[in-house]
């Protein structure tokens, strides 16, 4: 996370051409970065350790409330993955993180750090709500959800505007602006529920429910052709437009000239500059792609699952997207296996705290919590260690090749 | 500068050296920073340290110094064996350093500075005492003047070295280490810490320097120590050796020190600057009204102490800053002036090109590849890929190309730019920009941190632009550069040019300019 935010206007005004001398690092302190860990290690064994070591506290937690640690985690597994409605849920459920994962993603490889996909999905889930309500008696299914796909995408990435257009004209910070993004997504959206949204006669804030001409197939049936049971698990289509969106984004950021421009201003903002790169038009346009992901999100619990806007319906995926956005490493394929495991927790931890009594909803939410902060806030902490490790048991091969490369200076 | 060469050797062989480093080893994973290192610097003596980046200079000195344990070895001072695990320890040892990039808090006064981790206690009253009687005694001594009030961030970089100084020798320091301690200075500033080494040297202190300019240690040290690949190759009394035998002892073979070329044929002006006045956000005036022309096949210099606008102007021409007022055309296309000024962008297409002064901060995004690098700022050129799309084949067989011409090393196009040596990422940088066969050349500290070998591939690639009938602007704060490299030689001081003279012209006429000193009113 230490790739910093462009400021401002593309063309720099100020004389810091003086200071550069004085302000730079200097060599000496600068301790070389340990080796680099190889890939595998970086993308596979410190997620797992870090995954590992989360589950080791929560246990310790879980045993603090006086229940079987062992026979917690096995009640977890076998809720996520051990029955077709569990597999389910465990997916729906994934299908959200890896929209909100993208979303954070996306815009970290601008250097931006985007914590309001929550509220993007929200006011996401406002657009597809219009063109439901509009459309759901006129048109089939099919034609509904491409336009609804549509308007939650441009909601999401209307939201995420004023942020971006803050940060590029006039240099206010993404992170503060995109938090407090959420707090206004979510006054906005209680107060058209309540007023406007609300059946008449009830108390519940909420949109009429769609008719079938704003749904999206379940795949259950799918499932049930390899045997599988999905019961009342609300696993829809959208996970494989999640899976394109993924591939998408893969595309985008390292197939195109647009992703060439972004990791450029997120990596070297002062390169790209130099490089004739308009910094404020990449951070508008990554805010937009990121913000219209995280209304992405919408489409699945809004009109794949409930078929009706509720209140909070995004129940805080798009924060969880921050964590698996971390874990995967920001690559699309790393996301979605972290959202894969997110996904297990939500599902199993449900399960845990259904089956377990001394395990409480809030107990659940330690353990996610933990993991969150594991693989997100101290997803480094257990790199120099696992560095020095490797390092000492690096093949001879790569040391020959190191040295090659010394050798040609 | 040379009268102080040559005393204070000779009492080495009665008192214990200051320093002495007995088989220092140092990796750093596979890399061998330091390998068998043994030195003695004798007390009373300026030890000078030569060798090319990533020689294991650094890394030595830094040993020393407590930012980096040593594998194994070990070091003494002054007769006893010290470890040395922080820069406390050396500070408690007696070992101070001045660093490159000064670690100083500029809006700090200089007592302050000072004073910082050792105020004493809580509360400050006490400690600003004390540093002001000291600072007394030191100035006393050993002629460092510095107004203990003046705030260091609006000091001139000669004088907050001097309070850099300061700083060690507050601290008890009996042996000074200073790392490329002139790269800032100009030639009179240097002079002066020269003076004061002089000094330092006569009161008996020992000063150890780091630098890879070789007439520097010719004019002042008592020895020298060459280090090539992480070894000491030869350590001899200063007298006994000669600019191009530390040369080669650095390159490991002979190196052509000055750079051969044939007259200049200008031909039509390429680029021309008028009335150019730049200010910055802050008001303050950068450039103010500069004026030259550049003509094909020539390479004008630009000489000056670091920061008197010379990097403004760079950025200026290459679209990066807007200009507040005046007119720049390239190849005699208005790029600024009465309409909008040109962006970066569409002056590449003008053919103008550009290697930026700090690789590091502008030229490259070193966490990219190699190849992704090489387009940095043609990316848009559709060779690269139709429409939207970047084709990785086309990128990497340029980059492939680029690398095999330019003997970019190692030849991996897939490498992380990070992981290429200063001379090769320099060339990298120069590659993309001379392959576009631009029309005007702007080069910005063409061989900073490049070592001699890489210098000399630059300086003929240089040359062989001009020679091809290209208008190249060189800004260097290396004034034996500007002076090999130059056909004109314009002078900057103050974002003003304040004078324009052959390469030829005395060094002591062109040094007196640079520091603002108009030299036929000073005659």
């Amino acid at each position: 996370m230490s790739s910093p935010i462009p400021a401002g206007p593309d063309r720099k005004a100020s004389g810091d051409g003086i200071s550069a001398a004085t302000a730079e690092k200097p060599k000496a302190l600068a301790r070389p970065a340990p080796d680099k860990l190889p890939a595998w290690a970086d993308y596979a064994l410190l997620p797992l350790i870090n995954v590992v070591a989360a589950f080791v506290v929560s246990g310790l937690a879980v045993l603090m409330v006086g229940a079987n640690p062992l026979e917690a985690v096995k009640i977890m597994v076998f809720g996520a993955l051990g029955y077709g409605e569990g597999v389910g849920f465990t997916l729906f459920y994934t299908t959200n993180f890896i929209f909100a994962g993208l979303a954070v993603a996306v815009a970290y490889h601008s250097g931006l750090f985007n914590i309001g996909a929550e509220g993007q999905a929200y006011v996401g889930g406002l657009g597809a709500t219009f063109v439901a309500l509009a459309l759901d008696h006129f048109l089939p299914w099919y034609a509904t959800v491409p336009i609804a796909l549509v308007a939650a995408c441009v909601f999401g990435a209307a939201w995420a505007f004023i942020p971006a257009w803050l940060q590029a004209r006039r240099g206010s910070h993404i992170v503060i602006t995109t938090i407090m993004f959420n707090f206004l997504a979510n006054a906005l959206m209680v107060w058209l529920l309540v007023n406007y949204f609300i059946q008449p006669g009830t108390m519940d804030p909420a949109s009429r429910p769609f008719t079938e001409g704003a749904s999206i197939p379940k795949l259950g049936g799918l499932f049930s052709l390899f045997g599988a049971d999905l019961g009342a698990a609300p696993l829809n289509l959208c996970i494989f437009l999640a899976l394109i969106a993924a591939v998408f984004v893969y595309v985008l950021i390292w197939r195109t000239k647009l992703g060439y421009e972004m990791r450029t201003v997120g990596l070297n903002p002062t390169a790209a500059v130099y490089a004739g790169i308009s910094t404020s038009r990449i951070i508008i346009i990554t805010m937009l792609i990121s913000g219209a992901l995280a209304g992405l999100l919408a489409l699945n619990p809004v009109i794949g699952d409930q078929q009706r806007l509720q209140l909070n319906f995004v129940n805080g995926a798009g924060f969880v997207g921050i964590a698996v956005a971390l874990m995967g490493r920001n690559h699309p394929v790393g996301i979605c296996l972290a959202a894969l495991l997110f996904g297990m927790l939500y599902q199993g931890g449900a399960e845990l705290a259904f089956d377990m009594p001394q395990v409480s909803r809030e107990m659940i939410l330690v353990i996610q919590g933990l993991v969150i902060l594991f693989a997100g806030a101290l997803e480094h902490m257990f790199r120099p260690g696992l560095t020095r490790a490797v390092n000492m048991i690096s093949t001879p091969q790569r040391r020959r090749m190191v040295e090659a490369g010394e050798a040609s200076r | 500068m040379s009268a102080v060469a040559g005393q204070g050797q000779g009492q080495g062989e009665t008192s214990p050296p200051a320093i002495e480093l007995v088989g220092i080893d140092k990796r750093f994973g596979p890399v061998h920073a330091n390998r068998d290192i043994n030195l003695r610097v004798e007390k009373g003596t300026i030890h000078g340290i030569v060798g090319e980046n990533g020689a294991g200079k650094s890394t030595l000195m830094s040993i020393l110094y407590g930012f980096y344990q040593a594998d194994s070895g070990m070091i003494r001072v002054a007769g006893r064996e010290v470890n040395i695990r922080s820069s406390d320890d050396a500070i408690d040892a007696g070992i101070g350093m001045v660093h490159q990039h000064f670690m100083l808090v500029e809006p700090f006064t200089v007592l302050e500075n000072v004073m910082l981790g050792v105020e004493g206690g809580a509360l400050l009253t006490r400690g600003i005492a004390k540093v002001r009687g000291e600072l007394k005694r030191l100035e006393r001594e050993y002629a460092l003047e510095v107004d203990p009030d003046a705030v260091v961030g609006e000091l001139p970089v000669g004088l907050q070295q001097r309070v850099e100084i300061l700083k060690a020798l507050y601290r008890g320091a009996e042996t000074l280490i200073l790392d490329e301690p002139t790269g800032v200075l100009t030639p009179a500033e240097a002079d002066h810490l020269f003076r004061i080494l002089a000094q330092l040297k006569a009161q008996g202190k020992t000063v150890i320097l780091i630098t890879h300019k070789l007439r520097e240690i010719m004019a002042i040290t008592d020895a020298v120590s060459v280090m090539r690949r992480g070894e000491i190759v030869s350590t001899v009394a200063t007298r006994e050796t000669t600019p191009e035998q530390l040369a080669e002892a650095m390159v490991g073979r002979r190196v052509l020190l000055r750079v051969n070329k044939a007259p200049a044929h200008p031909g039509r002006e390429l680029l021309s600057v008028e009335n150019l006045t730049f200010r910055d956000s802050q008001g303050v005036t950068r450039l103010s009204d500069v004026s030259f022309g550049i003509r094909a096949g020539e390479i004008v210099g630009i000489a000056g102490v670091a920061g008197n606008g010379q990097s403004e102007l760079l950025e200026v021409i290459a679209g990066i800053r807007a200009p507040s007022s005046g007119r720049i055309a390239v190849a005699g296309q208005e790029t600024a002036g009465t309409g909008r000024a040109l962006l970066p962008a569409e002056l590449r297409g003008c053919g103008l090109a550009h290697v930026p002064e700090d690789r590091h901060r502008m030229g490259l995004v070193t966490a990219f590849e190699e190849n992704e690098n090489a387009i940095l700022g043609y990316h848009r050129d559709p060779a690269y890929g139709g429409g939207p799309f970047l084709s990785r084949n086309a990128v990497r067989d340029d980059a492939r190309k680029r690398i095999e011409q330019y003997d970019i090393r190692p030849p991996n196009c897939r490498l992380k730019t990070a992981n290429f040596s200063g001379g090769n990422q320099q060339k990298i940088v120069l590659a993309r920009e001379m392959e576009r066969d631009p029309q005007v050349l702007l080069v910005g500290q063409p061989t900073r941190g490049v070592d001699i070998g890489a210098i000399e591939f630059i300086h003929r690639q240089l040359i062989a632009m001009r020679d091809a009938g290209k208008a190249i602007l060189v800004v260097s704060v290396e004034l034996d550069e500007v002076r090999a490299l130059s056909d004109r030689i314009l002078v900057m001081f103050d974002g003003r040019i304040v004078g324009e003279r052959m390469p030829d012209a005395d060094e002591q006429e062109i040094g007196l300019l640079m520091a603002g000193m108009d030299s036929k009113a000073a005659a």
